[in-house]
């Protein structure tokens, strides 16, 4: 795509909330930061993105996020229109994905009839879809036995499950149930020992050549502990996929896109189609930037393209906002 | 131990606590005439206390009430907040912006609960006995 063309490892973007980033301490080598002025924004990363351009791929999937259908306050009244338009992105896609994962954050409450919504828009894209919840699609009475009713269909423990495309070995990680308590620690989330050795029995016996894809909806790094941002035991998960060449971590809750490598392993959070959320510490909670202007909203949305190329070992991202 | 919970999807449990005080207050009107030992239970049954979620916290985030007080959590904030106690005695449904959840706490101990989407958010409650004679 000729969007890939445009990388930029670092932002030459002026005051904006992730130029605000570049301020914090765990900002440290290795971050790839995205370009955020209103044009689509592409990050380019992780082995050689421009061959990747020349060379066709193997593998292409696209990663949705947070589309909290149900959501109904500024700055965006509407987040099943927003969805649509991320919807129709993917099907004006000149390669077609090959199916598309879901990161989390379908609905807003955990309601039946905004899983329906959501899933009547995101069928307008004719793909097979990839879901793990988000601790919004948890949230019901019941403590997410509405959501593991529903797409926990096939899946281990609280839902987690893997599969294998292309090639490409994808886990699907559930860490919305299992919160430390808050008054012990910062209230980071867990995985929970079940799913650890659920995880380590899952990739004992792959070849450490396989790339691997790890789907969780809260980042698997602690990205700002005093919002809760990031997994309590991740370190654990991390251990058992060390020796593999190619791991990619894919992650929302966050509403924005924040990027981190780490030897083999990179991680990537990424936008909502739906309303983005404050840069780590620069606002005194984490709720919805209600002061983007309607003019605005779209640029802090997006979709995000992965593409590999088996000889590469590493895929390409491409974040597109849904401005461009 | 016993609890009484009514989670409140909609706005029907403001109209039943309106009318549970409006009710109260007519009780306690008429107390006088009854004596003084119903109207402690009267007022104990009565006791409710409000507490606020508003910017991702709890106001106030501790609070002492007597047993068989019912706390109701009214979430003022514009993200969707749920009420979970850290031992999984309740927990609300996402409440959303407006919402609220009650729950009544009849046995005297300290109750601390989460956010359960926002777990750094926390919260105590304290439970003191009912004052004697009550």
């Amino acid at each position: 795509m000729a969007d890939r063309n445009k990388q930029e490892l670092h932002s030459a973007a002026g005051i904006d909330r992730r130029g605000l980033l570049k301020c914090l301490t765990w900002a440290g080598t290795g971050v790839v930061w995205s370009l955020s002025g209103g044009v689509p924004r592409t990050i380019g990363l992780i082995g050689s993105a421009a061959a990747a351009a020349t060379a066709p791929s193997e593998l292409t999937f696209v990663q949705i996020s947070d589309n909290h259908i149900g959501f109904h306050l500024p700055p965006n009244p509407d987040p099943t229109a927003t969805l649509g338009e991320a919807i129709a992105k993917i099907k004006a896609m000149p390669a077609q994905p090959a199916f598309i994962v879901h990161t989390g954050d379908i609905s807003h409450l955990s309601k039946p009839e905004q899983w329906d919504t959501a899933e009547q828009v995101i069928k307008g894209a004719n793909k097979q879809v990839f879901y793990i919840p988000g601790e919004h699609d948890v949230a019901d009475a019941g403590n997410g036995k509405a959501y593991l009713e529903r797409f926990g269909k096939n899946t281990q423990g609280k839902g987690w499950y893997s599969f294998d495309m292309a090639g490409v070995h994808f886990m699907a990680l559930i860490n919305v149930f299992d919160f430390q308590p808050g008054f012990k620690s910062a209230g980071l989330a867990k995985l929970g020992d079940d799913q650890l050795e659920w995880l380590e029995k899952d990739v004992a016996g792959r070849s450490s050549s396989t790339p691997i894809v790890v789907l969780a909806h809260l980042p698997l790094w602690t990205i700002y502990e005093q919002w809760g941002w990031g997994t309590a035991d991740a370190g654990q998960a991390l251990g058992y996929l060390k020796r593999f060449g190619s791991v990619t971590v894919l992650n929302g809750h966050i509403h924005q896109i924040i990027q981190k490598v780490e030897g083999n392993v990179t991680f990537h959070t990424a936008d909502s189609t739906a309303f983005p959320q404050p840069a780590p510490g620069t606002a005194p909670a984490p709720g919805p930037m209600k002061q983007v202007q309607a003019g605005d909203l779209r640029k802090y949305l997006g979709i995000r393209t992965v593409d590999y190329v088996r000889s590469k070992g590493a895929p390409a991202l491409t974040d597109n906002s849904l401005a461009g | 131990m016993r609890y009484i919970d009514t989670v409140r999807p909609n706005r029907r449990w403001a109209g039943l606590t309106l009318g549970g005080l409006g009710l109260a207050g007519l009780l306690a009107a008429v107390i006088p005439a009854i004596g003084p030992n119903t109207a402690a239970a009267v007022a104990a049954a009565a006791h409710t206390a409000t507490i606020q979620i508003d910017n991702f916290a709890f106001t106030p985030q501790n609070l002492t009430v007597t047993a068989g007080t019912v706390v109701m959590w009214k979430n003022a904030d514009d993200s969707p907040h749920r009420i979970a106690d850290v031992n999984g005695a309740y927990n609300s449904s996402a409440l959303d912006t407006e919402d609220s959840y009650s729950h009544t706490f009849a046995t005297p101990g300290v109750y601390k609960y989460i956010c359960s989407i926002h777990p750094y958010m926390k919260g105590e409650i304290t439970v003191k006995p009912a004052a004697a004679g009550s």
